[in-house]
């Protein structure tokens, strides 16, 4: 049985509504009857299927409608149209240093960060030792969150997030953390994760990455679903050579621009 | 078949909002819950050399002023005048402390729950509990006054914790909709400033309503603040329980919001995400 299916996920945004344009716009064009609301589709119908253990590559441009997917499989989101079906427990690592509080210690943040992941106290309690070794943050467990440095911050954010062993780890970029010696160990705490039969979900822009990780991939452009399957090296090839055309047709048409009349004109006056 | 839709739907809600479900609820995110309400107890007093001696001092001295001024200066001398300011004061503050603290919590909180799901109360209900436990430490700064106010103790005392209980649900239901409306329109938050000063003037504070017609004094029951405020002066400074439909007004107020908030969430819980 599948442990993720999603059918035909459709988010919208709505742009332009009072929030942008402000109240007195807002009533002034309700008055006048000229109020109109843009929507704007994040994801357009994507469907795609994970079985157990299954680790599932996101690829796509920016703005392609990944992050906004992760957060709908995460239960942040709720789809505008279809459904998503979860079962067991999420962990989503997604932009992981956002939401700590910065005048809290790094002791109380991480009790705080546990609860809210959805760990239980005992856990945490029995954890803790083990979480601020792994991050190697023993001479600042009673300091101020903001005195850590950025690489001390996401060290120990990754930490608390990968102790657990959850059924749908949602990984969104963040394996490149810290510096050089704790991205090595991270990547290697990463893999004990995904090979203790977890299902993954990886965004990334690194099609040599997705190749060597997942074993089925889903191409995003412009909320539009391109392929998905488990035919990884196939897509990702697709992926590249689409990216390529579209570079080559980027630089044509800026060839072509600057070819035009005035533009000659303009740099031989300079 | 009516009769039968609605047995459902009934049935329907208690298993989803009933004790059972709720105390389920409560469990599973009480360690969240506490941790929120360290976080936020810890923030609130962040740099001050006191720290919670504030929330003692702070209404000591409001009160200390107002007397000042009402006894001094405006010449009411009336039996018991301090703790009838005092007990309008308390209730007021508590008010004002939890659903202006309320009402922020959801913006506030927006950089955790666009990235991490948690249900989005929380946030709400840790904010709240930490303005209650201040009105419990003033409450009994309260019962010191009035002892030393000559007020002898009596088992009616015990009847406030009524009052008590409805207004800290009424706060919830209020703070509800106040922090759904303030992700929605950032501009409540001034409004609603204004609102309290309106509040402070109409819910007699400071004055007595005996003065008016009858038909004025009816119109104060308009406002619950003023409703839960009369409460604690009828049981310590009249010496009298209140009538049986005087408690049901302070459930009714107390339900009303609390409905209404609850409305508002659930149709609005999932769309925060696109205005924060």
């Amino acid at each position: 049985m599948a442990i993720i299916k999603a059918h035909e996920v459709s988010i919208r945004y709505i742009t332009g509504d009072f929030k942008e344009i402000g109240l007195k716009e807002y009533l002034l064009r309700r008055m006048r009857g000229e109020y109109k609301i843009n929507e704007f589709w994040a994801d357009k119908d994507v469907s795609f299927e994970l079985e157990r253990g299954d680790m599932l590559g996101i690829i796509g441009t920016n703005g392609a409608g990944k992050s906004t997917l992760l957060k709908a499989v995460s239960g942040i989101m709720v789809p505008t149209r279809g459904w998503i079906r979860v079962d067991g427990t999420v962990a989503a690592l997604l932009e992981l240093t956002s939401g700590f509080d910065n005048d809290l210690t790094v002791r109380e943040n991480t009790f705080l960060r546990g609860a809210l992941l959805g760990y239980t106290r005992e856990f945490m309690n029995d954890k803790y030792e083990e979480i601020i070794d792994f991050a190697e943050l023993w001479d600042f467990q009673d300091r101020p969150f903001k005195q850590l440095s950025s690489g001390m911050k996401s060290r120990l954010a990754f930490s608390i997030a990968c102790l657990v062993h959850p059924d749908v780890i949602i990984l969104d970029e963040v394996l490149a953390v810290g510096d050089g010696a704790f991205r090595e160990k991270s990547g290697e705490k990463m893999k004990e994760i995904l090979s203790g039969g977890v299902t993954g979900i990886l965004v990334s822009h690194s099609l040599t990455q997705v190749k060597q990780m997942c074993n089925k991939v889903l191409w995003l452009d412009h909320g539009e679903q391109m392929a998905f399957g488990d035919d990884v090296g196939r897509i990702c090839d697709d992926y590249y050579r689409f990216l390529q055309e579209r570079r080559a047709k980027r630089s044509r048409a800026k060839a072509q621009a600057g070819n035009c009349p005035d533009g000659r004109n303009q740099t031989v006056r300079k | 078949m009516k009769g039968k839709g609605i047995r459902a739907r009934l049935s329907r809600i208690r298993r989803e909002y009933g004790p059972r479900a709720l105390k389920e609820k409560l469990v599973k995110n009480r360690f969240i819950f506490e941790e929120l309400c360290k976080r936020d107890f810890k923030k609130k007093y962040k740099g001050t050399v006191l720290g919670m001696g504030w929330s003692i001092l702070a209404p000591l001295l409001t009160l200390l002023v107002m007397k000042l001024v009402f006894t001094q200066f405006f010449g009411r001398n009336a039996e018991h005048y301090t703790i009838y300011l005092f007990s309008g004061n308390l209730l007021l503050n508590y008010y004002r402390e939890a659903t202006k603290g309320g009402m922020n919590s959801l913006y506030e909180n927006a950089r955790i729950f666009t990235k991490i799901n948690v249900p989005k109360y929380l946030f709400l209900l840790s904010r709240i509990s930490s303005a209650t436990i201040n009105f419990l430490l003033t409450l009994i700064i309260y019962f010191m006054f009035v002892a030393a106010d000559g007020i002898a103790f009596h088992i009616r005392f015990l009847s406030l914790v009524y009052p008590v209980i409805c207004l800290t649900v009424f706060i919830i239901g209020v703070g509800m909709i106040l922090s759904a409306l303030c992700i929605f329109f950032r501009d409540i938050q001034y409004l609603y400033d204004v609102f309290l000063t309106l509040l402070s003037y109409v819910s007699a504070i400071f004055y007595y309503v005996d003065a008016y017609p009858q038909v004025i004094q009816r119109l104060f029951l308009l406002n619950p603040v003023y409703v839960y405020i009369k409460y604690f002066r009828v049981v310590v400074i009249n010496g009298n329980l209140p009538s049986f439909q005087f408690h049901v007004l302070c459930a009714a107020y107390a339900a009303a919001a609390m409905w209404l908030g609850g409305w508002l969430y659930k149709k609005k819980n999932h769309q925060f995400l696109y205005y924060v």
